[in-house]
C-alpha cells in the first residue's frame, strides 16, 4: 500500500492525489512473521445488514420511505421525516459531492491502525443524505463523486466514495484493494483445468492481471489439446489434482498452500437423470464424491493455508470461489441428481463462508444457467458460454461480490423464485 | 402562540466540586460519582438523606443508571434523572433540577457527572456510541471523535477561511488558563510554535486540538434560594437556559449548532446580551466547536469568528475570558464530566471561589454545552445565563 503524502501542516486539508499504480509484489521474505489476519469493525444492526445484502449481489440500495419518497441513511426503522414504518430497500442514484475529506493517521481499530493512513469523508447524496464514507484517493473535496457500496474485510457493507469518472490504475487504491478480491498480481489454482470452465478462467484470470495461474489436472493420463496448449503460456503451471482424492489434496496443499490467494472450484461431475430413473446409487455417489465431498476435502486443506495468509503484506490471499449452479437453489428434474448435489454443496459453502468470514476470506459462489459445454448438449439455448461464466467470476472478484448470478436463466430463475417458488417448482418439472 | 417563560427566580445553584481528574482509573464509575456526591454533602454540611433529587450523567456507569446508583449509594430521593447528553449534561441538568425545586417536587438536588477511564475505556464507549455510529461510522476507520470533528474543521475552514493559528490561538490562551487550575492535567505551557507543530492526528486535526480522555467527576447541587442561606452558602442565579436537540438536520454537515434557533430567547429571559457577560465557558472537545458556539450565541456573526478570535484575547485577564480553568483542552475530559467542567467553573467565578483562576469583578457569565456526536454532528446544545446572587 503506498503512503499517499500528508498536506503541509498549515493548509486545509485532503485534496485528492492520484492513484499510485501497484507495482509487483516482491519475494516474501520468508523468515519474517506473516501478518496475521485482523477485521474491520463488525457489529451492525439487523436493518444496516440491507447494505450488506445490496453490497453481496453488487448493488446500490438504500432504504426509500414509500409514503413521501425519503432516502434514509444511515438506515433505520421508520422513516426520519414522516415515520412511516414501511421503509423499502431500492436502487437510489448514488451521485453526490464530497463536501469534507480527511486522512487518518490515528485509528481506534487495529486493522485500521495497520493500514493507516486512511481517507475518509462526508458526502452530500444528490438523493438527500449526507454519507460518512471510505474516499478513493482520485476523489477532490468538493468535487462530485459516486458511491458505491462493497463488502469490506469483515464481510459487512461499506460505502465508498469514488471518483465520478473512471481514472487509470483506479483498481490499485488502497480501500478498493481491500474490500476487493483483484485478481491482479495474485496466484490462483483452479482445481479442474480440464473442463471448459476452467480452461476459459484460465485465460480470463491471466487477462485481469493474475501473476500465476496453478491448473488442476485431475486426469493425467487423458490428453486435452486445449489444457496442453494453455501450458505454453509460463504464467500456466499444471498441477495433478483429484479432489476425490484425499492423499493428492493433501500434497498438492502441501506445496501450494502457501502460494496461492484466490482458489476457484471448478470440479464438477455433470449427468443427467433423477431419482427413479437411475438403478443405482453409483452416478450420484460419484456425483457427491467430486461435488461436495471434493469441496470438503479442498477446504480442509487449502482452507487453513489462505486463512493464514489473508493478511499477508506482500500478497494476501482474499477469495474461494465455487462454481456451482443455479439448480443449486432449486432442484431441476431432469438433471435431479447433480441438481441435489450442487444444493449439498451451497449448504457447504455457507458453512464455508461463515468459517473463513473470521480471517476476511471471501467465499463467492457462483451461479450460472446451463453451460455450454458437452454434458448440456441437449438443452436448449440460451446456454452460458464458458467464456462468459470466466468474465462473471472476474467481475465479481473485482467488484468482491459474495453471490454472482450469470446468465440470463439465472437472472430469471431468481426473479421466478422471489416471486413464486411454488410455481417454479412445478416448471422445472415440466 | 408562545407562552411567556417562567424565570428561575428564587433558585440557585451552588456549592461546584471536582473530584481531581486522573489520566487513568482503575476504580469504577460509582466511585467517582460518589466521591461527588461525599464532597458535596462536606462542602453544604447536608446530610444524605437531606439530598431528595438526584441528577447523574456517565458514560461509563452502564450497565447502571441513575435508578441503580441510588441504591448503590444507598439514597432514597423523590426526583431522580438521568441525563445521557454527554457535552450538553451540566446546562440540561441545571435546568431541570431548577424547575423541580421550582415547583416543590425536590428541595435539594444533586447534580453529578463523572466517568472512569480504564485503559480500554476510550475504544469501548466510541466502538459502541450509538446505533448509528456503530453502522455508519465506526467501521470507516474508526477514528472516533477525531475523525467527526476533521471533517466539521475541515468544512469549517475552507467556509470561514479559519487558520491553524486561530484555532491555536484559542488552545493556547486555555493552557495559560489551566496553568492557574490546580486538577488541570496538563500542567507545561503551550506555544504557538509547539500547537503549530504538534503531530498530525486526522487532517486538520493535531495533537493539541484533541482533549485528554481520563477519569474524574464533578457536582453542583440546586436549591432554594432560602434553603442555600438557612445553610450559610453562596450560590449563583440562573437568568435563563436554553436547550435543542437535533437542530437544522437538513443542513448536509454541521456548521451551526441549535443555539442559533433559541439564542434570542436565551438573552430575552436573562435580559442581559452577549455584550454583557464577564465570561464564557464554552464546551471544547475541539477548538471549531468553540468557534461556531462563539458565533451561534451571539458573540460575532455567522462565520465571523476566525476575526473575532484575532481581535480578541481569551486568557483570564484577556478581552473575552474563555473557558478559565483551561478547558477540557487542557484539564482533560473525563467522560460526561466533560459537560460539567464549564459550569462548576462558572460557579466558582460567580462566587468568587475560583482561586487562580478569578476573572475580576465578573458579574455575569454564560455557560453553554454541547454533546453527543450521534452520527455525523454533535446532537445536543445547551446554554445558559448565569448571575452572582450577591449584587
Amino acid at each position: 500500500m503506498k503512503q499517499r503524502s500528508t498536506p503541509p501542516a498549515n493548509q486545509p486539508p485532503s485534496s485528492s492525489s492520484s492513484t499510485v499504480r501497484l507495482s509487483p509484489p516482491g519475494k516474501k521474505n520468508p523468515v519474517a512473521r506473516t501478518r496475521q489476519p485482523t477485521l474491520p469493525p463488525t457489529p451492525r444492526s439487523r436493518r444496516a445488514l440491507g447494505l450488506t445484502r445490496a453490497a453481496a449481489l453488487g448493488r446500490f440500495e438504500l432504504q426509500v420511505c414509500p409514503a413521501c419518497d425519503t432516502v434514509q441513511y444511515p438506515p433505520r426503522e421508520v422513516c426520519g421525516a414522516c415515520l412511516s414504518h414501511e421503509l423499502r430497500w431500492q436502487s437510489v442514484n448514488a451521485e453526490g459531492v464530497l463536501l469534507a475529506s480527511t486522512t487518518l493517521h490515528h485509528s481506534n481499530d487495529l486493522y485500521f491502525r495497520e493500514r493507516l493512513p486512511w481517507r475518509v469523508g462526508t458526502v452530500h447524496m444528490d438523493a438527500g443524505p449526507s454519507v460518512v464514507t471510505h474516499v478513493h484517493q482520485d476523489c477532490a473535496d468538493g468535487a462530485r463523486v459516486r458511491l458505491t457500496l462493497r463488502l469490506d474485510r469483515s464481510g459487512q457493507a461499506v460505502m465508498i466514495a469514488l471518483p465520478e469518472k473512471d481514472t487509470p490504475h483506479m483498481a490499485d487504491d488502497p480501500v478498493l484493494r481491500e474490500t476487493s478480491c483483484d485478481p491482479k498480481f495474485r496466484r490462483v489454482l483452479i482445481t479442474d483445468g480440464k473442463s471448459a470452465a476452467g480452461q476459459a478462467l484460465a485465460i480470463a484470470l491471466l487477462q485481469a492481471g493474475a501473476s500465476t495461474i496453478f491448473l488442476g489436472d485431475p486426469q493425467p493420463w487423458r490428453h486435452n489439446a486445449a489444457y496442453a496448449s494453455l501450458l505454453q503460456d509460463e504464467r500456466i503451471q499444471a498441477v495433478t489434482l483429484d479432489v476425490t482424492d484425499t492423499d493428492s489434496v493433501q500434497r498438492v496443499a502441501a506445496s501450494l498452500g502457501g502460494k496461492v490467494e484466490i482458489l476457484i472450484n471448478t470440479a464438477d461431475l455433470e449427468r443427467e437423470g433423477g431419482v427413479m430413473s437411475a438403478r443405482d446409487v453409483n452416478v450420484a455417489r460419484d456425483a457427491l464424491d467430486i461435488n461436495v465431498l471434493g469441496l470438503m476435502r479442498l477446504a480442509q486443506h487449502f482452507g487453513p493455508a489462505l486463512c493464514a495468509r489473508a493478511a499477508d503484506e506482500t500478497r494476501n490471499a482474499v477469495a474461494w470461489v465455487n462454481i456451482l449452479s443455479i439448480y443449486a437453489q432449486m432442484n431441476l428434474p431432469a438433471r435431479g441428481m447433480w441438481s441435489a448435489s450442487k444444493a449439498a454443496a451451497l449448504s457447504l459453502s455457507q458453512c464455508l463462508r461463515t468459517e473463513m468470514r473470521s480471517a476476511g476470506i471471501r467465499v463467492i459462489n457462483v451461479f450460472p444457467g446451463p453451460l455450454d459445454h458437452e454434458w448440456e448438449q441437449r438443452t436448449p439455448p440460451p446456454r452460458v458460454t464458458p467464456q462468459a461464466l470466466a468474465q462473471a467470476v472476474v467481475r465479481g472478484l473485482k467488484q468482491g461480490t459474495e453471490d454472482v448470478y450469470v446468465g440470463d436463466v439465472a437472472q430469471e430463475f431468481c426473479e421466478r423464485l422471489a416471486e413464486n417458488s411454488k410455481a417454479l417448482e412445478r416448471e422445472l418439472g415440466a | 402562540m408562545t407562552r411567556r417563560r417562567l424565570g428561575y427566580d428564587g433558585v440557585l445553584a451552588a456549592c461546584p466540586v471536582s473530584v481531581p481528574y486522573a489520566r487513568y482509573s482503575t476504580h469504577s464509575a460509582h466511585w467517582w460519582l460518589g466521591r461527588a456526591l461525599f464532597e458535596l454533602l462536606r462542602a453544604s454540611g447536608l446530610k444524605k438523606a437531606d439530598v431528595d433529587g438526584l441528577c447523574v450523567s456517565s458514560f461509563t456507569l452502564t450497565p447502571d443508571t441513575a435508578v441503580g446508583l441510588t441504591q448503590h449509594l444507598g439514597m432514597a430521593p423523590r426526583w431522580l434523572d438521568h441525563i445521557p447528553m454527554g457535552g450538553a449534561s451540566g446546562v440540561v441538568a441545571l435546568r431541570r433540577a431548577a424547575r423541580a425545586v421550582q415547583a416543590g417536587d425536590a428541595d435539594v438536588v444533586a447534580c453529578l457527572a463523572g466517568d472512569t477511564n480504564h485503559v480500554d475505556s476510550f475504544r469501548n464507549t466510541v466502538s459502541q456510541f450509538s446505533r448509528f455510529a456503530q453502522d455508519a461510522v465506526y467501521p470507516y476507520g474508526a477514528g472516533g471523535p477525531n475523525a467527526s470533528f476533521a471533517l466539521l474543521t475541515a468544512h469549517y475552514m475552507a467556509r470561514t477561511g479559519a487558520t491553524r493559528e486561530d484555532f491555536g490561538k484559542l488552545c493556547v490562551a486555555q493552557r495559560d488558563n489551566a496553568l492557574r487550575y490546580p486538577h488541570a492535567l496538563m500542567k507545561k505551557p503551550l506555544s504557538l510554535d509547539q500547537y503549530l507543530g504538534a503531530r498530525l492526528i486526522t487532517d486538520p486535526i493535531h495533537l493539541f486540538d484533541c482533549v485528554m480522555p481520563c477519569a474524574g467527576a464533578d457536582a453542583f447541587l440546586v436549591m432554594s434560594a432560602d434553603r442555600a442561606k438557612t445553610l450559610g452558602l453562596t450560590g449563583v442565579r440562573i437568568l435563563s437556559t436554553i436547550e435543542r436537540h437535533n437542530a437544522w438536520s437538513d443542513d448536509p454537515i454541521q456548521q451551526r449548532g441549535g443555539w442559533t434557533m433559541d439564542v434570542d430567547d436565551l438573552y430575552a429571559l436573562a435580559g442581559r446580551g452577549p455584550q454583557d457577560m464577564d465570561f464564557m465557558q464554552a464546551y471544547d472537545d475541539y477548538p471549531v466547536i468553540n468557534l461556531m458556539q462563539i458565533e451561534d450565541l451571539g458573540f460575532c456573526a455567522q462565520g465571523a469568528a476566525p476575526q473575532f478570535v484575532r481581535d480578541n484575547t481569551f486568557t483570564i485577564a484577556g478581552s473575552f475570558p474563555f473557558n478559565t480553568n483551561g478547558g477540557q483542552l487542557s484539564v482533560g475530559q473525563a467522560g460526561a464530566a466533560g459537560g460539567y467542567l464549564g459550569l462548576v467553573e462558572a460557579l466558582r467565578q460567580l462566587t468568587d471561589t475560583a482561586g487562580g483562576t478569578q476573572v475580576a469583578q465578573a458579574q455575569t457569565g454564560l455557560v453553554s454545552g454541547f454533546g453527543m456526536i450521534n452520527y455525523d454532528r454533535g446532537l445536543c446544545t445547551a446554554a445558559a445565563v448565569l448571575a452572582r446572587s450577591d449584587t
